[in-house]
């Protein structure tokens, strides 16, 4: 103790060991990272030392680690009590609010003035992962079933989207229904051989099975044309009149039916409609089944398997409707990706796309609906606005990753609203009539 | 009610269930008690068909329910609150209690409902809570109200007083007797409480090793020096 007064406060001395040894650490990781460049030299590789740039981050972290001590010293921080009920009902009535305000603002934004095409297209995008998120909310947030290779389902949509447009000439409404079949029956298939995993060993054969689709698009050349993808998708007409500049004269085009002057903008609005509302049925869809006894199962699976066993709930179609619900919006998701393009090739369809839909579900809570929307607008968005920082960028979204799980650890919104209150019962009532899980 | 015939389970090569014989009449209360390991869990999860048995046979009713599917099994009347309460965490109380009611006729639920808030009045007070952060004895509560959903003909227990205060244990020993009595609910339990079992049960069963080794009313079993000395001693 008198040792310590030597050097100052106590906290201080012990501020000082902690940010050594921190510094002890920085050293040991940046000298092989830092201090060690190979360069080209004449009779081969040779290596060169940049002691200065290791000595500076080292003394970064020194210097940073002393600074948080004693900034936690000044402001120490607060005991973490649990919320008070007052403070939860503020933040849920927050949250509640938030959802219709959004969804205004989304249905608005195509005629606010900063709306140019720029934006409208990282819109597209956000929304598009929005949908993906809220389609593996239900695999992941829901049912608990772990997926890695959630992309695998996007890549069917996509494909068989571009295959029977391209091959029979159907319309986008007729493929939306064929590509979201195909993908649930695929996610079918998925959910046969894991039905008895769990955790990791489920979270690895679903990433298997996510590349064995991306491999077989590159393979299977007579059908999906290898590597080189399919091109000149049909795009999206208005309901049967195409965006088309100038029409033939006995045809109509979408700006001569309503007499407005043509725009390429056109086009781009009516994409964000479309996949607003894919999301937005999405979201109605999730909100929905939740109360039903199919959605009150998978959320019992997730808690419980064995209860759920002893309640008489049938596992294997629980998880089986949930694998192919999941992949039916990934299906249409891929469909809208398809048609949005107009070409398609299995390099979109990578394990990182997997990667950073499931980030956005837990990232946005593991479950909560707006906390997805937040996190897609955070982890898609986020890096078009950065864009500035170029090669930086990547750094840039993993540091804000890593934040917000140190902040947020279960996700930004991870509370649950329950999806029966005593107050509801007649209408509980009559949602149980219909009937319990069942493979559609 | 529940006919078990030279069951036998295996949990790989371990042989948990070596050849039990046991019987349950409609409207009794059954205790099986044995000491860890003896595999009390093991038959009654094998009574609900996981694992199923090897050999022999399960009856309930005119049934032979030996090689049904759980869910088949307990949409046929038998419900478990099974070991270590298995609440499911993060949904409420009213959740929990919905999802025991998964194989029973919608129409009844909110009867069910009046009916087990009546023998847990706690649970009503709690029915928005996480199930989660209930305590203990409420969640074991929990537990045996999500069982009643399904409105069961008979009902499994394992292990209800495992981890409770004497004054819990005794009222949820109270609640088991007035589920017997007033709702006409058979009574299947296991426990560790060897006492309290004997005392509440009809009859009883001694497990040892996957063989049934006595058997007899509650009140015989409660005065043999043997049960006194392996079950009873050193306590209660
Ligand atoms: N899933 C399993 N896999 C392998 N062995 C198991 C499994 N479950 C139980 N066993 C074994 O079967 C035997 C009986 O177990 P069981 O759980 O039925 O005992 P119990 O009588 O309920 O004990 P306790 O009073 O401690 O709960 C034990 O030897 C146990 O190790
Ligand atoms: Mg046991």
């Amino acid at each position: 103790m008198s040792g310590a007064r030597l050097f100052g406060p106590a906290w201080l001395t012990e501020g000082v060991k902690e940010a050594l040894l921190q510094a002890l650490v920085a050293l040991i990781l940046a000298v092989p990272l830092i201090g060690l460049k190979t360069v080209q030299e004449p009779g081969g590789l040779g290596l060169q030392t940049r002691w200065p740039a290791v000595a500076i981050a080292v003394a970064c972290v020194f210097v940073g680690r002393l600074l948080l001590v004693i900034a936690r010293h000044i402001w120490p921080p607060r005991p973490k009590a649990a919320h008070s009920p007052v403070v939860a009902a503020r933040i849920r009535r927050f949250v509640r609010l938030l959802g219709p305000a959004t969804i205004a603002f989304a249905l608005l934004l195509p005629f606010l003035p900063f709306a140019d095409r720029y934006v409208l297209d990282v819109s597209i995008l956000v929304l598009t992962y929005v949908m993906l998120g809220w389609g593996l909310n239900i695999v992941v947030g829901l049912a608990g079933l772990l997926d890695l290779g959630y992309v695998a389902f996007y890549a069917v949509g996509a494909y068989s989207y571009a295959l029977f447009a391209a091959n029979f000439g159907l319309s986008f409404w007729a493929c939306l229904p064929i590509a979201g079949a195909l993908a649930a029956t695929f996610g079918i298939l998925l959910g046969f051989p894991v039905l008895r995993l769990r955790g990791d060993y489920l979270a690895i054969v679903t990433l298997g099975f996510g590349e064995m689709i991306r491999v077989i698009l590159i393979n299977w050349s007579s059908l999906t044309n290898g590597p080189r993808g399919i091109s000149g998708i049909p795009r999206p007409d208005f309901f049967g009149v195409p965006f088309n500049p100038s029409p033939a004269p006995d045809a109509s085009a979408f700006h001569t039916l309503f007499g407005i002057a043509y725009s390429p903008i056109q086009r781009v609005i009516f994409l964000y409609y479309l996949i607003l509302v894919l999301a937005l049925l999405t979201n109605l869809f999730t909100l929905r089944i939740r109360k039903l006894p199919v959605g009150r199962a998978w959320e019992a699976l997730r808690e419980d398997e064995i209860a759920c066993r002893s309640l008489g709930i049938n596992p294997t179609n629980t998880k089986l409707t949930a694998f192919a619900i999941g992949a039916m919006f990934a299906g249409f998701a891929g469909s809208f990706f398809a048609t949005r393009q107009g070409f398609i090739s299995p390099e979109s369809f990578t394990f990182l796309e997997s990667a950073i839909i499931l980030a956005i579900v837990v990232l946005g809570g593991m479950g909560s609906q707006v906390g997805i929307v937040i996190a897609a607008i955070v982890l898609i968005g986020g890096p078009e606005l950065v864009r500035e920082l170029e090669e930086y960028r990547m750094l840039a979204f993993g540091g804000l990753m890593v934040l917000i799980m140190v902040w947020r650890p279960r996700g930004l919104l991870a509370f649950r609203e329950p999806t029966i209150r005593l107050a509801d019962f007649d209408r509980t009532a009559r949602a149980r009539s219909e009937p319990a899980a069942t493979v559609p | 009610m529940l006919r078990i015939e030279g069951l036998h389970t295996f949990y790989g090569s371990i042989e948990a269930l070596r050849g039990v014989d046991l019987e349950v009449s409609s409207g009794e209360i059954v205790a099986l008690i044995g000491a860890n390991g003896a595999g009390k869990s093991t038959l009654l999860m094998t009574i609900c068909g996981q694992p199923h048995a090897a050999r022999g046979q399960v009856r309930f009713g005119d049934d032979d329910i030996t090689r049904w599917p759980t869910h088949e099994i307990i949409a046929a009347g038998i419900a478990q609150a099974p070991e270590g309460r298995r609440i499911f965490a993060r949904m409420s109380v009213l959740e929990n209690l919905l999802m025991g009611a998964t194989s029973a006729d919608p129409q009844h639920f909110e009867s069910d409902l009046t009916r087990v808030f009546t023998l847990f009045p706690i649970l009503k007070e709690r029915r928005d809570q996480r199930g989660g952060t209930l305590s203990g004895g409420e969640q074991q509560m929990l537990a045996i109200a999500r069982a009643l959903m399904s409105r069961p003909r008979l009902l499994l227990l394992d292990e209800p007083s495992l981890g409770l205060a004497p004054m819990v244990v005794k009222q949820i020993f109270r609640v088991i007797q007035e589920i017997n009595e007033q709702q006409r609910v058979t009574v299947f339990l296991v426990e560790q409480n060897a006492f309290h079992a004997l005392r509440l049960a009809h009859r009883g069963y001694v497990l040892v090793n996957g063989r049934v080794t006595m058997t007899g009313t509650g009140r015989e079993l409660l005065a043999n020096p043997d049960i006194r000395a392996a079950y009873l001693e050193g306590g209660h």
